[in-house]
C-alpha cells in the first residue's frame, strides 16, 4: 500500500534537473505571437480618448486591441460578470489592462505597450475603507450580519471588557513562475489552451464565452504552475481569454506572460482589512460575547470576495466557542486591484482577529494567554478516531428542515458546542494537540526563561506566544465540492490518471497517484501521472480550498475500484472465487492459489472484452450550508494544528526575528507524511511572512509602489525559524475521508499568527502591563517599533 | 556585435548579431530553448534564473536576467541543464533535493540547484548567505537547508570543475573593431582591456552607458525597456578589479565586486564587511561593483555611506586628466554626481584601519533588501571624549550624506548613551527623510538617532542585535 508512504513529490527529479515543464516551457508553433496589456496609470476616471499609433507603428506589432476594436468586449469574471477584458469607458484602478498589443515577440508587445497614451478625467478614488465607508461603496446591498445570541448583552454583563481595533495588511502570492497562458487555434474555430491555473474549467468556461463557443469546444491543459497560493484560481482567467481572442483574430497561437511587475500590479492579493472588535469576559478570560466588524478592502470587482469574507465570518471563533457573537462583514469596493482567493481565503483573516482579542483579554488580564486560549476552548467530544461510518446517504438525502430551520441539517445528538453558524463541533482535538505541543515545545519553561531573560535585556526583548488553529474544510459553495477521476488502465498493466485537481507544487498528484496505486496494489512508479485536462474530466473544482487531495482521491479511488472490480470478477470467475477474494498487492494478483503479474490480468481482462477505463467520482457527505442566514454544516470537518513562535526584538530599532518554532498539526492518517510536513513547514512561512515582512503599500493616488521583490519582502532563506521542529498529530479523520486523511493545504498557513503575538509578547515586556501592544499587521520594523515607544510612552 | 564567445555546459558557442544588452536568460530561453534556467521577477531579485559562471577567478553564480551577453566573453556558462553528469548521473546536490523534498512547485528549483551546486564546489556551507538570493515561497525552506547540508559531505562529482577558455576580449575583435557593426546589425559595444582604452572613448563618447556588473543597468534594460545607446562592457579591464596596499591606505579600483571587496575588508573592518555580507545576495554581490554602487549615486546605495564615514577618497578620470575628491563632495544632489560628461570613477581610496568604524544597515528583511537606513559611524576618542567624527547615512536624504550637526555636536562630549539620547533632536536638523515603501520620515529620524544610541554601546562594549540571539 504506497498510501502513508513518504515519496518524493512526482516531479522532483525533473525539478531538479529542469526538465519540469511550465507553461512558458512548452516550445510554441512557429509564427506565435507575444501578447502585452497597456495599463492605466490612474486608479479612477473616465477614458475619453486613446492614441495608440506609437503602439501600432512600434517594432514588431501586429495588432493592438481596445474597446473600440472590441464592441463585444469579453468578461473574465468568476463571479459577477464585472471584469471586461478591456477597460470600456471607466478605468477603475492603476494598473487597470486598457489596451492589448499582438507582436511578434514578448519584447516587443512590452515595448509597444508602454507607448499607449490614455487620455481620461481622473474622478476621485476610493482607496481605504473610510473611503469606501463613507461612499458606501459596497458590493452586496450592505454588510453580512451573523449572530447567534445577544453578543451586546453578554458583553454588557461580562465582569470585564476590552476593545480596539487591528489592521491587517494584504499579501502578494509571488508565486515564482507569472501568470502564463498560451493559445493554440484549431481547425473549424476551436481552442486549445495552456494555462497556469488552479481552475481549468473556469478558464475554459471564460475562454468560450469569449469566442461564443460551447465548452466542448475549447480544452485546456495544465500539467503544473509553479506556484499558486489561490493567485490562480481566477486571475489568469484575464490572460487566457486575451490569448484566445488574439489567436481567433490573427488566426495564429498566441502567448501572454506578465512581467513581475505587470504581474503584481495587475493581479489581485489577499484581501487587507480592519477588524474591529469588542468582548466581554470574566477573571479567567472566559468570552461571555464576542462581537467583530470586518471592513475588507475588496478593490474593484467582485471576484471571490464574497466568499472569501464569508469564510472570514466562519473563522471568526478559530478554536473557541464564543456563546454570544455578532460577526458583520463590510464588503467593499475600492479602486485597486481586486482582492482575490490567497491560501486559507479569508480564513486567516477572520482568525487573526479571535487570536488578537484572547490576547488582549490576556493582556488585559495579566495572564499567560495560553491560559486564556485553553479556557475559550470548545469541548472535547469523546475520542473516537475513525469510529463515524460513511455517510450512506451521500449529500443531504433529506430535503427536510433540520434543527435551526436549516434544509437537510443533522441533528446534534452529541451535545456538542457549535460555532456561531451553528455547525455542531464534533471533532474537537485542541485541548490534546495543544497540550502536546505545550510539553514537546518545553512552551510553560521556556516562557519563564524568557521573562528571566527580559528583564536582563533593556534593548532586546523575546515573546513567545502559541496558537491553535481549527480550520473548516470544504467549499462553502456547496455544488463546488464534487471531483471526477478518469483511469485507464493499459493491456500492458500500465496506468494512466487523470483527475480533475491541478498541481501547483502541493504534491497533489503524487498523492492521488499513491491511492490508484494503493487500490491497484501497485508501485507508485507504475501510475503515469498527466496534465490536468478538461476534455478528459469535466465541470471541475478549482484546486482550491485545500480539497485537491480529498476530492480527487476519493473519485480516482472511485475510477480504480470500478477497474479492480471487473478484473476481479473476471478472475473470480476463472477460479470459482468471490471476487472479494482476489488480492491485488505488491504488483501480483492473487486468487484460490493462483498467482499472476499484475500485467497478466490486465491482458487478460482485455482479451475477455472487459472496460479497462472507468471515470469516477466523488461528493462530499454530509454538508449543507444557508450562506444568507449563516447556518448549517459548511465544512465536513475541520483540520487542526498549534504553533508555538519564540521571536526577539530590537527596542532601538524594532527590528525582529522568528527565534524557533514548533508546530504539532493534524493531517489525519497522512496520505503522505513528507508532502504534509511541506505543506506545514512551508505554509507557516508564508503565515509568518504575511504578518512580518510583507508590506503592500499604495501611495495616495492608488499607485502600489510595493510591485517587485525589490521592495516586497516575502521570506528569505534566513528568515525560517532557525529551530523548526514540526510533527504530525497522526490520528486518523474521523469522517470518512480519503485514507482517513486531512486537507493541509491551507490550514498550516495560520500557523504563522504564532509570530505575529509573540512579536505582540515582546512588545509587552517593554511596559508595566498598563498598554496594550495593538501591533497591526504586517508587524514590520517599524510597526514593532511604533508599538515598544506606546509601551515606554514615548 | 563581433563574436561573443564562450563555454555553454561545456560546449563553445559563438553568438554574434545580438544586441549588446540581450539578457543570457532571454537568449538561453528564447535561443537555445534550454528551459530550465526560469524567469522569476528579470530583476535579480529572486534567483531563479541563477547561472553559474567560471572564468580565471573561479565559479560563481550570477543571475542570468540581468547578464548581459557580452558580459561573458571567454567564460564558462553552466546552467541547470549542465549541473547532472553528461549521462545523467545526478549532482549530490540534486539528489539531496529530491531525498530531502526541497522542491514543490518545482519553478525556483533549478536557480537553487545552480546556487547550491557552485557552493558545493567552493565547500561553502553558510547556506543561509549562499541561498539568501533565492526566493522560494512553497516550502519555506528548511526541507532546502536540509538538502544542503546533507549533500556538503558528498564529494564533488568529476564533472563539476570547470575551465574557462580564457579568451580576453582582445581576441574578440578577430573580424574587425568591436565598435564596428554591419549596417544591420545593432551598434557594438566598447570591450576595453584597459583603463586607458575606456578612459579615451569614454571622453569621446560621454552620453554613453558605462557596464560593469550591470545590477543596476541591468533593470535599465529589464524593466524600463530603455535603449541604452552605445555602452562599454567593463569586465575586461584587470586592472580595475585589484586592490592595492598603499601605505596606510587601500587603493580599490572601481571594478572589484562587492563579493571581492567583502572578503578583502573582512579582517580589516568586520562590520563594513558584515554590511556587504547584507547586499543583495551572493548573486548580486559577485556581479556587482564598488564603483557601480558610487557612480549611480543612489541615496540608498550601502557602500557610500561606510566610505564616507571611513574619510574615502574617490579617484576620478576623464581621459588622461585625474582628480582626487573626498566621495561626500561626489553626490551633489538627487541623482546628481560632481562628475563631468566623459568622467569616470577609477578607484577609492580608503585609510586600511578605522577600529571604531561600525555600520548599521535597516531594512524591512535581512537579506537582500535595500536599506530603509544605512547608518555609519567612525569616531575618534580621546580618553573618552570625542576628537573627531564621520557619520553617514543612506536612506536619510537625496544622496548619502554626512550628519554634521550630530558630528560637531559629538566633539568635546564623551559617546555615551546620554550624550546619544540628549542628541537626538539633532538629526531633525541634519536630515529631512522621504517617506516611502520601505519607511516614514520619522521611522527613518527615530532609527538613525537610535543608532547612535547603539554605537555608544557597541564602542563601549556592550553589542546587542537580533541576528546574535539564539533560542
Amino acid at each position: 500500500m504506497s498510501a502513508g508512504l513518504s515519496l518524493p513529490h512526482d516531479a522532483a527529479a525533473l525539478h531538479v534537473t529542469g526538465q519540469a515543464r511550465y507553461t512558458d516551457d512548452i516550445p510554441t508553433p512557429a509564427g506565435t505571437l507575444h501578447l502585452a496589456f497597456g495599463l492605466s496609470a490612474i486608479a479612477h476616471g473616465t477614458i475619453i480618448g486613446m492614441d495608440l499609433s506609437a503602439v501600432r507603428a512600434a517594432p514588431g506589432v501586429v495588432a493592438v486591441l481596445s474597446a473600440a476594436e472590441l464592441p463585444d468586449m469579453p468578461d473574465c469574471s468568476p463571479s459577477a460578470h464585472d471584469e471586461p477584458l478591456l477597460a470600456t469607458d471607466t478605468v477603475h484602478y492603476q494598473g487597470q489592462p486598457v489596451f492589448l498589443v499582438i507582436a511578434e515577440s514578448h519584447l516587443a508587445a512590452r515595448r509597444a505597450a508602454r507607448l499607449g497614451v490614455i487620455r481620461c478625467t481622473e474622478r476621485p478614488a476610493l482607496l481605504t475603507v473610510d473611503q469606501a465607508l463613507a461612499a458606501n461603496s459596497r458590493f452586496e446591498a450592505g454588510p453580512v450580519i451573523w449572530a447567534r445570541g445577544d453578543a451586546a448583552a453578554a458583553i454588557a454583563a461580562a465582569p470585564h471588557r476590552v476593545e480596539g481595533q487591528i489592521e491587517v495588511g494584504g499579501q502578494e502570492h509571488f508565486y515564482l513562475e507569472g501568470q502564463v497562458a498560451l493559445a493554440l487555434p484549431q481547425e473549424g474555430g476551436d481552442m486549445v489552451v495552456h494555462s497556469s491555473t488552479q481552475h481549468p474549467t473556469e478558464v475554459q468556461h471564460k475562454v468560450a464565452d469569449a469566442l461564443h463557443l460551447p465548452m466542448s469546444a475549447v480544452r485546456v491543459e495544465v500539467r503544473r504552475m509553479g506556484g499558486g497560493f489561490g493567485g490562480k484560481e481566477s486571475q489568469g482567467n484575464a490572460l487566457a481569454v486575451a490569448c484566445a481572442v488574439s489567436a481567433r483574430s490573427t488566426g495564429r497561437p498566441c502567448k501572454m506572460r506578465y512581467d513581475r511587475d505587470d504581474d503584481m500590479i495587475i493581479t489581485g492579493k489577499r484581501h487587507d482589512l480592519r477588524i474591529l472588535y469588542r468582548a466581554g469576559f470574566d477573571g479567567d478570560g472566559r468570552l461571555a460575547g464576542v462581537e467583530f466588524t470586518h471592513l475588507l478592502r475588496c478593490g474593484w470587482s467582485q471576484d471571490l470576495s464574497l466568499p472569501v469574507a464569508d469564510r472570514a465570518m466562519l473563522h471568526a471563533d478559530n478554536a473557541y466557542f464564543l456563546p454570544a457573537v455578532r460577526i458583520e462583514s463590510h464588503r467593499l469596493r475600492t479602486h485597486t486591484q481586486s482582492a482575490t482567493a490567497f491560501r486559507g481565503f479569508g480564513g486567516p483573516q477572520g482568525m487573526v482577529g479571535i487570536e488578537r482579542v484572547i490576547d488582549h483579554i490576556a493582556h488585559a488580564l495579566k495572564r499567560d494567554p495560553l491560559a486564556v486560549r485553553r479556557a475559550n476552548f470548545y469541548r472535547a467530544m469523546a475520542a473516537r478516531p475513525g469510529a463515524l461510518p460513511p455517510d450512506p446517504q451521500g449529500i443531504s438525502a433529506e430535503k427536510k428542515p433540520g434543527p435551526d430551520g436549516v434544509e437537510g441539517m443533522p441533528p446534534n445528538p452529541s451535545g456538542a458546542q457549535t460555532t456561531p453558524y451553528h455547525m455542531p463541533v464534533e471533532d474537537f482535538i485542541g485541548q490534546d494537540l495543544v497540550a502536546a505541543l505545550e510539553e514537546s515545545a518545553a512552551y510553560q519553561a521556556r516562557r519563564a526563561g524568557i521573562a528571566a531573560w527580559n528583564a536582563a535585556s533593556p534593548v532586546l526583548k523575546r515573546g513567545i506566544a502559541l496558537t491553535p488553529v481549527k480550520f473548516g474544510i470544504s467549499f462553502t459553495l456547496t455544488w463546488l465540492n464534487q471531483a471526477g477521476a478518469l483511469v485507464h488502465v493499459y493491456q500492458d498493466g500500465s496506468v494512466h490518471l487523470n483527475h480533475g485537481g491541478t498541481e501547483m507544487g502541493q504534491g497533489l498528484f503524487q498523492k492521488v497517484a499513491q491511492v490508484a496505486a494503493g487500490v491497484f496494489g501497485l508501485e507508485t512508479g507504475a501510475i503515469k501521472i498527466t496534465a490536468t485536462d478538461t476534455s478528459k474530466v469535466p465541470n471541475t473544482s478549482a484546486t482550491a480550498a485545500s480539497s485537491g487531495s480529498d476530492l480527487n482521491g476519493m473519485a480516482v479511488r472511485a475510477a480504480c475500484e470500478t477497474i479492480r472490480g471487473r478484473m476481479a470478477a473476471h478472475l473470480a470467475g476463472r477460479h470459482q472465487a468471490q471476487p472479494a477474494e482476489v488480492v491485488f498487492q505488491g504488483g501480483r494478483v492473487q486468487v484460490a492459489g493462483a498467482d499472476y503479474g499484475f500485467a497478466e490480468v490486465a491482458a487478460m481482462a482485455y482479451q475477455a472484452r472487459l472496460s479497462l477505463s472507468s471515470t469516477g467520482y466523488y461528493r462530499t457527505p454530509k454538508i449543507v450550508w444557508d450562506r444568507v442566514r449563516g447556518r448549517g454544516r459548511p465544512f465536513f470537518y475541520f483540520a487542526y494544528g498549534a504553533a508555538v513562535t519564540e521571536v526577539v526584538i530590537d527596542t532601538l530599532t524594532g527590528e525582529n526575528r522568528i527565534l524557533r518554532a514548533d508546530i504539532l498539526h493534524d493531517t489525519g492518517a497522512s496520505l503522505n507524511p513528507a508532502l504534509d510536513i511541506g505543506q506545514i513547514e512551508g505554509g507557516y512561512v508564508q503565515g509568518a511572512g504575511w504578518l512580518t515582512t510583507e508590506e503592500l503599500v499604495w501611495d495616495d493616488r492608488g499607485r502600489l509602489r510595493t510591485h517587485a521583490p525589490s521592495t516586497y519582502k516575502i521570506p528569505a532563506c534566513s528568515d525560517r525559524p532557525p529551530v523548526f521542529n514540526v510533527a504530525l498529530w497522526g490520528q486518523a479523520n474521523r469522517e470518512d475521508s480519503v485514507g482517513r486523511s486531512k486537507a493541509v493545504g491551507e490550514p498550516p498557513l495560520m500557523l504563522g499568527i504564532s509570530a505575529l503575538m509573540a512579536l505582540s509578547d515582546a512588545v509587552a515586556a517593554c511596559g508595566d502591563g498598563s498598554v496594550y501592544p495593538a501591533l497591526d499587521a504586517p508587524a514590520t520594523a517599524e510597526r514593532v517599533l511604533m508599538a515598544v515607544q506606546r509601551q515606554r510612552g514615548d | 556585435m563581433s563574436e561573443i564567445a564562450f563555454l555553454l555546459n561545456g560546449t563553445p558557442v559563438r553568438v554574434a548579431g545580438e544586441p549588446a544588452t540581450r539578457s543570457l536568460l532571454d537568449w538561453l530561453r528564447d535561443t537555445r530553448h534550454l528551459t530550465g534556467t526560469k524567469e522569476g521577477c528579470n530583476e535579480g531579485d529572486c534567483g531563479a534564473c541563477t547561472v553559474m559562471v567560471t572564468d580565471a577567478a573561479g565559479s560563481r553564480a550570477l543571475n542570468s536576467c540581468i547578464l548581459f551577453l557580452p558580459q561573458l566573453h571567454g567564460k564558462a556558462v553552466r546552467t541547470v541543464e549542465g549541473i547532472a553528469a553528461p549521462d545523467g548521473r545526478l549532482h549530490p546536490v540534486q539528489q539531496a533535493m529530491i531525498d530531502h523534498h526541497g522542491s514543490q512547485c518545482g519553478f525556483c528549483t533549478p536557480g537553487f540547484v545552480v546556487s547550491m551546486a557552485v557552493a558545493h564546489l567552493q565547500g561553502r556551507r553558510d547556506h543561509d548567505d549562499v541561498l539568501a538570493g533565492n526566493l522560494c515561497r512553497c516550502t519555506g525552506y528548511a526541507p532546502i537547508i536540509r538538502a544542503a547540508e546533507a549533500a556538503a559531505a558528498a564529494p564533488m562529482p568529476d564533472w563539476m570543475p570547470e575551465t574557462a577558455p580564457g579568451l580576453s576580449f582582445a581576441e574578440i575583435s578577430s573580424g574587425g573593431s568591436p565598435q564596428d557593426g554591419g549596417a544591420d546589425s545593432p551598434p557594438a559595444p566598447f570591450l576595453p582591456q584597459t583603463t586607458d582604452e575606456l578612459a579615451r572613448w569614454y571622453a569621446a563618447h560621454p552620453g554613453a552607458t558605462l557596464i560593469a556588473g550591470a545590477t543596476d543597468v541591468g533593470l535599465w534594460v529589464t524593466k524600463e525597456l530603455r535603449d541604452l545607446g552605445p555602452v562599454a562592457f567593463l569586465s575586461g579591464i584587470g586592472e580595475m578589479q585589484r586592490i592595492d596596499r598603499q601605505g596606510d591606505h587601500l587603493r580599490i579600483g572601481a571594478g572589484v565586486t562587492i563579493t571581492d571587496l567583502m572578503a578583502a575588508l573582512a579582517p580589516l573592518y568586520p562590520d563594513f564587511a558584515e554590511l556587504l555580507r547584507r547586499y543583495g545576495s551572493v548573486q548580486v554581490r559577485n556581479a556587482a561593483t564598488i564603483g557601480g554602487n558610487i557612480a549611480n549615486g543612489s541615496p540608498i546605495g550601502d557602500g557610500p555611506p561606510a566610505l564616507i564615514a571611513l574619510g574615502a577618497t574617490l579617484q576620478l578620470r576623464h581621459g588622461t586628466a585625474r582628480r582626487e575628491i573626498a566621495i561626500e563632495e561626489f553626490f551633489l544632489d538627487y541623482r546628481k554626481q560632481d562628475r563631468r560628461p566623459g568622467e569616470l570613477v577609477e578607484a577609492v581610496t580608503i585609510p586600511a584601519q578605522a577600529p571604531a568604524l561600525r555600520c548599521y544597515k535597516l531594512s524591512k528583511r535581512f537579506d537582500q533588501d535595500i536599506s530603509a537606513v544605512c547608518g555609519c559611524f567612525n569616531v575618534t576618542l580621546s580618553d573618552g571624549i570625542v576628537t573627531a567624527a564621520r557619520i553617514a547615512f543612506g536612506g536619510m536624504a537625496g544622496i548619502p550624506k554626512r550628519a554634521a550637526a550630530v558630528e560637531a555636536a559629538l566633539i568635546g562630549k564623551p559617546l555615551s548613551p546620554e550624550t546619544a539620547h540628549a542628541l537626538k533632536p539633532l538629526f531633525a536638523r541634519d536630515f529631512t527623510p522621504l517617506s516611502d515603501m520601505r519607511a516614514s520620515a520619522a521611522y527613518r529620524l527615530e532609527v538613525a538617532a537610535n543608532m547612535l544610541v547603539r554605537y555608544a554601546a557597541d564602542l563601549a562594549g556592550q553589542p546587542a542585535h537580533v541576528l546574535k540571539v539564539r533560542a
